[in-house]
């Protein structure tokens, strides 16, 4: 419909600062880094090896966990049982669970004196070791397991029930009639977005990986500016990493990468299939062992935490403050930008949602470093920089949430507010973010969550007295003391969880209205 | 008075709609025409969200066309969403008088008043999901009295009602709306309503708004267009 053009109805010029800032970081810093690119040593050895690595873990990452989702979203379409929707919920927790804390966690199972192997012991078997590419591939799939299971669960729930109707009707086999369509239409995408996620994870990678066997790109980005001070060395695996993230996030975008809102997900069509012993133990057992490995790392975490609290070093409460702090202000850049490009709407919000999710953190950290190292020392300004990219790297998934809430209440509510006259300013503050309060909430309690467990750029740019509670953790462990980085784990998995719980409180609080 | 619109047309797409009409001060018109007809886009060319693509529209002589909706002199009920669900009845009724959700002092006593002739006095602290479809109603009406525009527009806001409340509400609108100097124009799909609140009724159809004549007249001698959507043949 024909809306009347020229009136200013909302402020869009802020969307446009937003946009602009968004280029130059991502955009702007690839430029820093392909001008100070040194291509002419060419690829060498390590670097061969570090590419090949870097591919090999986020393949099998990415197989691993969509394979190994298929059964888990299967039972969870077609059983109905008691916890059932918390453990969807449980799903959706690995996005605001900080890296350190689940890999502390898969260590307490899989680690050298974690439970496995106390276990291989006692029968005489030998341990397994955890790093290299194995733990990699395990943290991977710890974290998009999950993932992979809202996405393919999402498939599940969009056959129509009328058809298991009819299959049970006409007697038909359910699965080549209506799952394998649907696993076709939504394994590419989902191993497309996964594997992308695991191509630019650079924090499992700096804690389980290393040496010449197990370095991904970003690890020896990190590495060459961090030990070697070389540069153009991280300028050229800056590029090559570039390169890597925009065709898989193409391939990503050709493919339509599936849904994992967890929207209806609690919806469930009754079927006539699986009634069988056999079917109903395989969907208990995928079950099972899925909830079991998402939880019995955290469990503990907890319990190692509990022991470990005395011995956290008194270093931890700056270092907590500065997390908070840190939290606070991406938190409140991420808010600002999303409302401003959501009020603003076009193909600005297109650009800024799929920018940062091309640029991995590093890349940008590294074009940054190389743009102000220049004019003064980059670990001045490590705190400030670790808020902006962890806003930037926020700024896709709050725009994903609260940009339809503000077209819905433009929808609903904007002739109402244009005919009352109000417009501009006031607009946004007494219309647009009431109406948007809930997705506000939820939105800011990511991004928090997310900004309090980032150990990323932090680790590129940050001294030794500029330590942020993951950058903390990480050291610990680094220096063997397993009791102080527990009780560290714990205290950050209070703070993350803590702050998605405020935020999204404070959004349903009144969002009834 | 009149509101006066000559050779208006309007192009959404393929959808066009041409109006050449006078509406008189006073009287409560009735549009009536079949879903689609473009009875809800003449409201919307009428207040400012539909851009027209030729012809003017005066109020009293002078032009309101290109005016943006605030500035335009009437006041419109839209099918829904007519409060904001977040504001209290009083900051809902309040933005008659201006964007601000803390009435000035001055402005408390006009709008405790409009409560009160709508029959909502009391619930000024109250949210519009804590009163019932026809108290919603009158709280959007006592809004409309309070901004005190010469045309009121209303786009079948009492839709979702019962029978019994619509006709409440109606009267209500006679009541307290209506007056000499005023133009309310609505939109209904019921010609029992028309018959019951209507002095007017202005039949839209084959992409026109016919200019407004009696009820007694479009009703009791209906023309073709309206045995049609009545149904008489």
């Amino acid at each position: 419909m024909a809306q009347r053009a020229g009136a200013v109805i909302v402020p869009r010029w802020p969307g446009a600062i937003v946009i602009a800032l968004v280029l130059l970081l991502t955009v702007g810093t690839l430029i820093a880094v392909l001008t100070r690119a040194d291509t002419f040593g060419g690829l060498g050895s390590a670097d061969r090896a570090a590419i090949s690595f870097t591919l090999l873990q986020a393949v099998l990452s990415a197989a691993i966990s969509v394979i190994a989702a298929i059964p888990v979203a299967r039972a969870l379409s077609r059983r109905r049982f008691r916890g059932r929707s918390i453990l969807i919920t449980l799903l959706g927790a690995p996005f605001i669970l900080p890296v350190v804390v689940a890999v502390m966690g898969l260590l307490a199972v899989f680690g050298r004196n974690g439970l496995l192997n106390d276990a291989l012991t006692m029968i005489g078997a030998g341990r397994v070791s955890i790093y290299g590419l194995a733990g990699v591939v395990l943290a991977h799939v710890f974290f998009n397991l999950p993932l992979a299971v809202r996405m393919i669960l999402q498939g599940w729930q969009s056959i129509p029930a009328e058809r298991f109707r009819l299959a049970a009707a006409l007697d038909a086999p359910v699965f080549s009639l209506l799952e394998r369509p649907m696993l076709r239409a939504v394994l590419p995408g989902a191993f497309a977005s996964i594997f992308l996620i695991c191509l630019t994870s650079f924090a499992v990678a700096l804690i389980l990986g290393g040496g010449p066997k197990a370095t991904t790109v970003e690890l020896a980005i990190y590495q060459a500016i961090r030990f070697d001070f070389a540069l153009d060395r991280a300028a050229f695996l800056a590029a090559i990493q570039f390169a890597m993230s925009l065709v898989a996030a193409g391939i990503a975008w050709f493919l339509a990468v599936p849904d994992a809102s967890g929207a209806g997900l609690d919806r469930m069509a009754r079927r006539w299939d699986g009634a069988s012993i056999f079917s109903r133990l395989s969907d208990g057992l995928a079950i099972v062992v899925a909830a079991a490995f998402l939880i019995v790392p955290l469990v503990l975490v907890v319990l190692r935490g509990i022991g470990g609290l005395g011995d956290v070093p008194v270093q931890i409460w700056p270092a907590i403050v500065r997390s908070v702090l840190v939290a606070v202000v991406s938190t409140s850049l991420t808010i600002l930008a999303a409302v401003a490009l959501s009020v603003r709407g076009g193909r600005g919000v297109v650009v800024a949602s799929a920018l940062p999710l091309a640029a991995s953190s590093l890349v940008v950290g590294t074009g940054l470093f190389i743009m102000v190292q220049p004019i003064l020392n980059p670990a001045k300004i490590a705190l400030p920089v670790t808020a902006m990219m962890n806003a930037l790297m926020a700024l896709p998934f709050a725009l994903r949430i609260m940009e339809p809430a503000v077209t819905k209440a433009e929808r609903d509510f904007g002739r109402l507010s244009t005919s009352l006259g109000i417009v501009g300013w006031a607009r946004v503050r007494m219309v647009i973010l009431p109406r948007i309060r809930g997705s506000l909430g939820f939105a800011a309690g990511l991004a928090a969550a997310l900004s309090m467990g980032d150990l990323g750029v932090i680790a590129l740019f940050a001294t030794s007295d500029q330590q942020t509670l993951p950058l903390l953790m990480y050291q610990l462990m680094g220096s063997y003391r397993t009791d102080a980085a527990s009780g560290a784990a714990l205290i950050l998995l209070g703070l993350s969880l803590g702050a998605f719980w405020i935020c999204d409180k404070w959004g349903r609080h009144g969002a009834e209205n | 008075m009149a509101l006066k619109i000559d050779d208006l047309r309007i192009r959404l797409d393929d959808f066009s709609l041409k109006a050449n009409c006078a509406f008189e001060a006073g009287k409560v018109t009735a549009l009536i025409g079949a879903s689609g007809a473009g009875k809800s886009t003449f409201l919307s060319a009428l207040a400012g969200f539909v851009d027209c693509d030729g012809g003017d529209i005066r109020w009293n002589g002078a032009r309101i066309q290109g005016l943006p909706p605030a500035r335009r002199p009437l006041a419109t009920l839209f099918q829904d969403n007519n409060l904001f669900p977040h504001l209290t009845i009083a900051q809902n009724v309040g933005l008659a008088l201006g964007p601000r959700l803390r009435p000035l002092s001055k402005d408390r006593g006009p709008i405790a008043n409009a409560l009160d002739r709508v029959g909502l006095a009391g619930f000024d602290a109250r949210k519009p999901a804590q009163l019932s479809g026809g108290q919603q109603s009158r709280a959007a009406l006592a809004r409309v009295l309070l901004q005190d525009r010469p045309i009121v527009l209303l786009d079948e806001p009492f839709a979702a009602l019962g029978p019994g409340l619509k006709r409440d509400m109606l009267a209500l609108l006679r009541d307290v709306i209506l007056s000499p100097e005023r133009v309310v124009i609505m939109v209904t799909h019921d010609p029992e309503d028309a018959r019951y609140i209507a002095d007017d009724i202005a039949v839209v159809a084959d992409g026109r708004v016919m200019p407004p004549a009696p009820v007694a007249d479009v009703l009791d001698n209906p023309s073709d267009d309206i045995k049609l959507y009545l149904g008489l043949h």
